[in-house]
């Protein structure tokens, strides 16, 4: 069954002004490469934080990475020597890697945490400022502390599109936060990492793969001492509660003075009230009801709650942290059990 | 190798005592500049970043391919290019500096002499690398050589390529696990468990492996190596003789200290998700 005209078409005008659909990305595949460049340089900086640029592909569902570039690190220069030195050499490198064929194309970028304590207002801010200009940027995390232990550690973060426009409002009162129904999980969401190779590469690796039964992977994973990664991991964990009580005391500072706040409309009301009525039978005008210019009437600012959100995030993440690795050094105890029962 | 000429030939003696110690990044960089060539051209060239040791090892960390022209007779390098990209790094990590370059393609050519003439500028010893991508003779190649100028008398020659022994320190590439780099998609990254689980099977598997070898030397099937004999019964007389009591005792407590941290991160989650919800159904007027 035919139609009788096809369909009509679309100006130019109309098709460019329709607003594509960005689709989420699903996955992110980053190249053995960067993977590999990744933790290099992560580790060769440690205990400084490092962070890089990736560089890639963006198609359909999924995010390929397929270079990457490490920042120099600052080292305590002027703001604005440190901030055009650091855009020359963004240019620069990109520039070149342009001429032997890699992929010029930002999608993001990559910092190397301790002990999984990221999230803070920074990398918020980086990461809308990145979003204006990429519509999918990611951001890879990697901490090589806990790559020591024989995990690999490598997340992809992005900030959830809710979270976004919330963010761009500035507004974090309970009301506005209710109404969008987000919690502290909702502000980051993690994307499952893919690694992806060339055929050469892995026909390369295919052939150096060293012959020992036992990589010094395995090594660093059986190792039994569990102290000092819990003690550094609770460490952190107390700072963040006191990080947290600090912000239930600025709300509940809050919270006591909007009701004492009101506690002092009701009873200049009731004042006001009273003199009205007076002044009515004494035949006089009743004065307004309301008074803008008195103090007392002055809305008082809500404290942000992003802070507070943050903080109960990084809690949660290094609860996780701790319940995975208790469970592998109970695991690993067991095993030493086992040996020495025979 | 050259002519015998009227002048005296000076020939390099002597084994050259450097090794060379490569690191998988390098060769990860290669290969994809490799596949990410031009068409035109068959090989790639690119300078290697890295540092000196005292003992005469040198340690290749890094490298960038460069842009060059090859024709059958002609080579141009792209030095500003080099230069450029040189400095870039140097910003990020001062301590690498130029050790040699890399190419692919077996074997050394003729072209080659004049490349590492221009690198022999830039530093005192350049080391060549050469890395088989067309997998000749079914085998991953990886060669690196140093040079030596011949000279007949005062007059240059050639330069004589000495292979030189290379190191492959695959530690970063271990951490990752060979298995995520051999195949060509890994669909999930191993979590932490899945990870355990491997170690635990691979050191089953060698003490199965080695439990059968002392069988086998038991019954007479194999003869008997002192040296493994010697080094098997070191390895388990280092696991600590502890009486039972005491290892129970510190079993206890190790398992004990887990677990409390345990329900403390537990009922720290609990109580977040409690507030969080308690803090929803508050309506504050």
């Amino acid at each position: 069954m035919a139609d009788g005209n096809p369909p009509p078409m679309r100006s130019f005008a109309q098709a460019a002004s329709t607003e594509e659909i960005v689709v989420p990305s699903r996955v992110v595949q980053i190249d053995g490469l960067v993977a590999l460049k990744i933790i290099k340089h992560c580790k060769e900086c440690m205990p400084a934080l490092v962070t890089g640029q990736l560089l890639g592909l963006d198609i359909g569902s999924i995010l390929e990475v397929t270079n990457c570039f490490p920042f120099p690190s600052r080292g305590g220069e002027e703001e604005d020597e440190v901030e055009a030195d650091g855009a020359n050499y963004q240019l620069e490198m990109m520039r070149c890697l342009r001429e032997v064929n890699v992929d010029n194309n930002t999608v993001g970028w990559y910092q190397s945490t301790y002990m999984g304590s990221f999230q803070t207002v920074e990398l918020i801010e980086t990461f809308l400022n990145y979003q204006e200009n990429i519509k999918r940027c990611v951001c890879i995390i990697y901490d090589p502390l806990r790559s020591g232990q024989g995990v690999l550690a490598l997340k992809a973060l992005k900030l959830s599109d809710a979270f976004m426009e919330l963010y761009r409002t500035q507004v974090f009162t309970g009301e506005k936060l209710r109404e969008k129904n987000m919690t502290w999980k909702d502000i980051f969401e993690e994307i499952p990492v893919k690694i992806s190779n060339s055929a050469l590469v892995s026909a390369l690796m295919t052939e150096l793969e060293s012959d020992a039964p036992a990589t010094q992977c395995d090594f660093d994973r059986l190792v039994l001492s569990t102290n000092p990664f819990m003690e550094k991991n609770l460490e952190f964990l107390i700072e963040c509660m006191d990080d947290l009580s600090m912000e239930q005391q600025k709300f509940q500072y809050y919270y006591r003075n909007l009701s004492r706040q009101q506690v002092q409309q009701q009873a200049w009301l009731q004042k006001r009230r009273a003199e009205n009525a007076a002044r009515r039978l004494s035949g006089e005008e009743p004065l307004p009801e309301e008074d803008p210019n008195n103090p007392i009437f002055k809305p008082l600012l809500e404290p942000s709650r992003l802070d507070s959100y943050l903080i109960t995030n990084q809690i949660a993440n290094y609860c996780g942290q701790v319940n995975g690795f208790a469970g592998q050094s109970l695991s690993k105890m067991y095993l030493m059990d086992a040996f020495h029962a025979d | 190798m050259a002519t015998m000429g009227s002048t005296v030939l000076h020939l390099p003696s002597g084994p050259t005592g450097v090794v060379g110690k490569l690191h998988p990044t390098v060769l990860f960089n290669i290969c994809d500049s490799f596949i990410r060539r031009n068409d035109q051209q068959e090989r790639v060239i690119g300078t290697l970043l890295g540092s000196f040791s005292v003992d005469g090892t040198v340690e290749i960390r890094n490298s960038y391919a460069v842009p060059h022209n090859e024709s059958l007779d002609q080579v141009a390098v792209d030095i500003d290019y080099h230069r450029t990209m040189f400095e870039l790094h140097q910003r990020v990590n001062a301590k690498e500096v130029i050790i040699g370059w890399y190419s692919t393609g077996s074997g050394v050519s003729a072209s080659d002499a004049l490349i590492q003439d221009f690198y022999g500028r830039e530093v005192t010893n350049p080391i060549h690398l050469t890395v088989d991508t067309a997998f000749t003779d079914d085998q991953a190649n990886i060669k690196a050589y140093v040079s030596t100028p011949l000279t007949l008398g005062d007059r240059p020659l050639a330069a004589q390529f000495h292979e030189i022994q290379l190191d492959l320190r695959l530690v970063e590439a271990e951490r990752l696990g060979f298995d995520v780099l051999k195949m060509t998609v890994v669909d999930k990254l191993p979590s932490d468990l899945e990870g355990l689980e491997g170690t635990i099977e691979r050191l089953q598997d060698m003490i199965d492996t080695i439990s059968r070898y002392v069988d086998n030397v038991i019954e007479g099937q194999l003869p008997p190596d002192n040296a493994i004999g010697r080094y098997l019964a070191d390895t388990i007389a280092s696991v600590p003789r502890v009486n039972s009591d005491a290892f129970d005792k510190l079993f206890n407590d190790s398992v004990q200290d887990v677990l409390l941290v345990l329900y403390l991160a537990n009922l720290t989650r609990t109580q977040l998700t409690l507030a969080e919800k308690l803090n929803t159904a508050a309506q504050i007027v």
